[in-house]
Parts: structure tokens; C-alpha cells; sequence
């Protein structure tokens, strides 16, 4: 390669620069939440604690721990359900070909594009209606309603990849719609429940509208309780960017881990099938 | 089931928008447009208008120019590439809320970030400023670019990048080394070999990215919720905050429902041929 000797180093110094700037936030969130509340100075803002100071993290914990369980009961039933009638309406819209079936698609595709401000009148009205209002299931019925769209189409383009000679041979044999997927789909299409989970987790865990419109107070998941945190009287923000890192801890986990199929699912879900 | 959640609750949502419910109390009586002309001649609405489209433009003109640099970076073959791809890409897996949250700490206006941009002779007030750059005026508020925004476009573009950075990384995966190699045996320069040739090749991913972030920063909420709120003069407001507060804070129904079918109706006008287009070509 053709290439002046400065130039490497100078590739090198960029991506060192761009990784701070993108490392910074996280930096100033672990210090500062390692703070006693008097060293968490305007003026100090940059500076390492003098001693590591673990109070905020108590804090933090004590407020949030109620939500952090909600969130829990929340995110693990909506991904699982979700999930689930995603790889079904995905497998009936890769699979079995009828007429008007692209239209279908592209109709429910929409769904996870509208901004859901446009739907959340009449949901509350609905959930009041039958009695899921300000309760968890409630919560969790929401994202796997409007979860369906995202998933389907996650599991529409990893069953595309599935040869149709593959279920034209089994119907030949006498499988019906349920067995073929059950004992061809679904044992093929684990990669996709781990890529679609932990989308769905990801994104369940993080959302915010719904989760401040529908429940209130002892129901509400971690992330309207992070933003209450900072909505109290004084903010202590040491205690704020420890219930933020609290809050960030579930996902930012599953990325460190699972960061490939991370990748994965947004690519899955942003390039069209 | 789809249809009835989606498009039922959308003409549902249509229908309220056309009606008198601005109390607790339902009210179905027809007004017509009343609300959206209300809207329209309201200080904030305008304000919000002015403040999503600045923010989409700088949003998305930052994202696609970092993500195609970053992108272009981790093709260098470089040493510890993975690590910084992780580097880059996972403030995707945060919260809106927490990147709020943590913004709003390194933006506070006395402090933050600006303890290096003083000695520079810089003295930001970042969220909380309300001067408008450029302004002129239009309708009942001075059009222009507010400063404050600024501030929420950064914690925006550090939160997204990563997924335009992961799109073009994708892209350049997918150029075969063939064209690379034919372009160095042309005696092309590396400069002129992405300027020229790279570049060129992926500008149907630079349209995914302008959809997907345009959808994105036209029903944002959640970020300017947690960061700013709607900030002095409404200066960082946006459609969504205030039809999460004119709606459910200040019971105005009609109000609330009117805003959110212009949200739609914006959000519509990008998807809509999209998705019409990748129909056509992916089939």
C-alpha cells in the first residue's frame, strides 16, 4: 500500500481521539458516582475521588430497587412473547406465500415506524377499559403488541435464508403448518430467538413513553424512575449517575457479552428484507 | 390484530384530533380543524417546528459524516480494531434517559465541558442559552438555529453514531477487494480511491441511515425529556415533549392528539416511499 509513514499514526491518534470522546461520559459517570456528595463540585467535576465513596451506589439502589424489579417483570415476559409471534409471523410471511402477502408485510411494517404519540390516546382508553391500566401486564401487553412489527421482520429475512425445498419436501411427507414449525423451524431458527431477544431486551428496558404514560409511581419501570430522580428537590448527582449506571448496567452487560448479535439485530432490523 | 392497534388507534387518534376532549373529561363533539389551527398560530408549536428541523439536519448531516469517518477508520485494518468498534458502538445499547441524564452533567452551563472551552475564551451556556443563531423573524418566534440545541444534537449523535458507523462498516465489508485493487492499479491515491470510488458505492446505506435517523429525531422525546425538558423560550422543545405534556399533564386531548398527526404525518413522509421502494427493489 502506497502510504506516507505519517499516516498510520495518524490513523492511530484519531481513533484515540474519537474513543475518547465517546469514553468520556462514561468516565465522568463512574467518578463522579464514586463521589461523597460534597466532592461533587461544578469545579472538581473532572477530577478523581480522594477516596472511593460507595454511599451513592446504596442510595441509588434503595431508590431504584422496586423499579429495577419491575423492569425485570416487565422486559422478560414482552421479550419472550414477543419473540415467540415474531418468529410465527415471520415464518407464515416467508413461508407460505399468498396472495397480497407483500402489502401485509409492508402495512405491519409500519407499525414500528409511526411515532407511538399517535396511538397512545386511545391505548390508555383501551387499557383502562380492561383494567390493565398502571399494571405491569398492561406494560408488558403494549410492547408485545407494537413489538410484533420489528420482530417479524427480524424473523422474516432469517427464514428467507431457510430453503423453501426444505418445507416443500416436508409437506410432501404429510407436515401440516404446526409441525413443520415446530420441528423444522424452530430447532433452525435459534440464532434468530437470541439476535430478536436481545433486541427486544434492549430496547424494552430502555423505552421511556410508554412506561410514563401507563403506569405511575410504585409500578413504573427503572427508567422513569431514573428520570423522577433527577425531578426531586436538589440533584445529588452522585447518586444520580449511580442509579444511571444502575439503570444502564442489564444492557450495557448483554452488549459486552452478547455485543456481536447486538449488531446483529440492528443491521437485521434496519436493512429492509 | 396489527390493524386494529396500528391503523385503528391512528384514525382513533385522527378522530379526537378533530373533536373538543381538551378536559379530563371525554368530549366527542365534532370542532374540525380548530385544534390544528390553534397549533399552528401557537408560540410553542412554531417554536417546536423550527426545533426539529434544525435538530434533523444537524443531527443526521453529523451522523453520516462521523459514521462514513469511523466506518472508513475501522477499515484501516488497525490494531485493536475490535476494541474500538465496541468503543464506538455501544452507547447504542443506553438509554436515551441515561445519555440525558449524563449529558445534562457535562453540559451544566457552569461547569462540564466548558472547564476546557474557557481558557479558549469560550463561555457556553449550552441548554440553558437562548440565543437563536441566524434568526430572523417568522410567524410568532425568531427562526434560526437555537444554541441550546446544539447541545442535545451532541448527546444525540454520541448515542447514534454507532449504528451509522455498524451500517457502513457492513457496507464496506460487502465492497469485494477487486475494486480496491483495480482503483490502486489505476494509480488512484487512498484519498482518491474512497472520494471517488468507496464513497459513491455506499450512498443507498447513506439513504437507509437518513430514513432511520430522520424517524428517529422527528419523534424524539425522550433524550430532550431526561436532558433539557422544553428549555427556556421552549428553546429545545420538540413535537414530542409537548404532546406528552399538553396531554397528559395538561389534559388537553384534542390539543395532544393534533400534534401527534403531525408527528405521524412527518415520520410518514419519509417512511411511506421507503418502504414502497424497498418492496419494489427487495422482491
Amino acid at each position: 500500500m502506497a502510504r506516507s509513514v505519517w499516516a498510520r499514526p495518524f490513523l492511530y491518534a484519531l481513533a484515540v481521539a474519537m474513543s475518547v470522546f465517546f469514553l468520556m461520559p462514561v468516565y465522568v459517570m463512574v467518578i463522579t458516582s464514586l463521589k461523597p456528595l460534597d466532592e461533587v463540585t461544578l469545579a472538581d467535576m473532572w477530577k478523581l475521588p480522594s477516596t472511593i465513596d460507595w454511599s451513592s451506589y446504596a442510595t441509588a439502589f434503595d431508590k431504584l430497587a422496586p423499579n429495577f424489579w419491575n423492569s425485570l417483570l416487565l422486559v422478560v415476559p414482552a421479550t419472550l412473547l414477543s419473540a415467540l409471534l415474531g418468529a410465527l409471523n415471520g415464518y407464515v410471511l416467508s413461508k407460505w406465500k399468498f396472495k397480497g402477502v407483500d402489502t401485509l408485510f409492508t402495512l405491519i411494517l409500519f407499525g414500528m415506524f409511526i411515532p407511538y404519540q399517535s396511538i397512545l390516546i386511545p391505548l390508555i382508553q383501551f387499557l383502562r377499559e380492561i383494567g390493565l391500566y398502571n399494571t405491569i401486564p398492561g406494560l408488558v401487553f403494549v410492547h408485545v403488541v407494537y413489538g410484533i412489527p420489528i420482530t417479524t421482520l427480524m424473523f422474516r429475512n432469517f427464514y428467507a435464508a431457510i430453503p423453501d425445498e426444505m418445507i416443500e419436501s416436508a409437506k410432501i411427507d404429510g407436515a401440516g403448518f404446526v409441525r413443520i414449525f415446530r420441528y423444522i423451524m424452530l430447532p433452525l431458527s435459534i440464532t434468530g430467538f437470541v439476535v430478536v431477544a436481545i433486541w427486544q431486551f434492549t430496547n424494552i428496558w430502555n423505552e421511556f413513553l410508554f412506561a410514563v404514560t401507563i403506569t405511575t409511581s410504585d409500578k413504573q419501570p427503572i427508567m422513569v424512575a431514573l428520570q423522577n430522580l433527577s425531578g426531586s428537590q436538589i440533584v445529588q448527582w452522585n447518586v444520580q449517575m449511580a442509579g444511571a449506571l444502575l439503570a444502564a448496567l442489564p444492557t450495557l452487560l448483554v452488549y459486552i457479552f452478547l455485543g456481536k448479535y447486538f449488531v446483529r439485530g440492528l443491521l437485521a432490523g434496519s436493512v429492509k428484507g | 390484530m396489527i390493524f386494529l392497534f396500528v391503523y385503528g388507534f391512528i384514525g382513533w387518534t385522527g378522530y379526537v384530533s378533530l373533536s373538543n376532549w381538551n378536559s379530563l373529561v371525554p368530549d366527542w363533539s365534532f370542532a374540525g380543524v380548530k385544534n390544528y389551527l390553534y397549533l399552528f398560530h401557537d408560540f410553542r408549536f412554531q417554536a417546536d417546528l423550527r426545533n426539529t428541523l434544525v435538530f434533523t439536519v444537524l443531527f443526521i448531516a453529523a451522523v453520516i459524516v462521523l459514521g462514513q469517518l469511523l466506518a472508513i477508520l475501522l477499515d484501516q485494518k488497525l490494531r485493536g480494531e475490535s476494541l474500538f468498534r465496541n468503543i464506538f458502538f455501544f452507547p447504542m445499547a443506553l438509554s436515551f434517559v441515561v445519555t440525558g441524564v449524563v449529558w445534562q452533567w457535562l453540559f451544566n452551563p457552569s461547569t462540564g465541558v466548558n472547564l476546557f472551552l474557557k481558557p479558549l475564551g469560550l463561555d457556553g451556556k449550552w441548554y440553558t442559552d437562548t440565543n437563536i443563531l441566524f434568526g430572523f423573524h417568522w410567524g410568532k418566534i425568531e427562526f434560526g438555529i437555537p444554541v441550546a440545541i446544539i447541545a442535545v444534537v451532541v448527546a444525540a449523535v454520541w448515542q447514534m453514531t454507532g449504528f451509522a458507523v455498524a451500517m457502513y462498516l457492513a457496507g464496506l465489508r460487502a465492497i469485494p477487494d477487486e475494486v480496491r485493487e483495480a482503483a490502486r492499479m489505476d494509480g488512484a491515491t487512498e484519498f482518491q480511491l474512497y472520494w471517488k470510488i468507496i464513497l459513491p458505492l455506499l450512498r443507498p446505506i447513506t439513504v437507509s441511515v437518513i430514513i432511520i435517523m430522520a424517524h428517529i429525531s422527528l419523534k424524539i422525546f425522550d433524550l430532550i425529556y431526561a436532558m433539557t425538558g422544553p428549555g427556556a423560550n421552549f428553546v429545545t422543545d420538540v413535537p414530542g415533549v409537548y404532546m406528552f405534556e399538553t396531554t397528559f399533564r395538561g389534559n388537553y386531548y384534542a390539543n395532544g392528539a393534533a400534534i401527534a398527526m403531525v408527528m405521524l404525518l412527518s415520520v410518514a413522509i419519509f417512511i411511506v416511499p421507503y418502504l414502497i421502494s424497498s418492496r419494489k427493489g427487495g422482491s
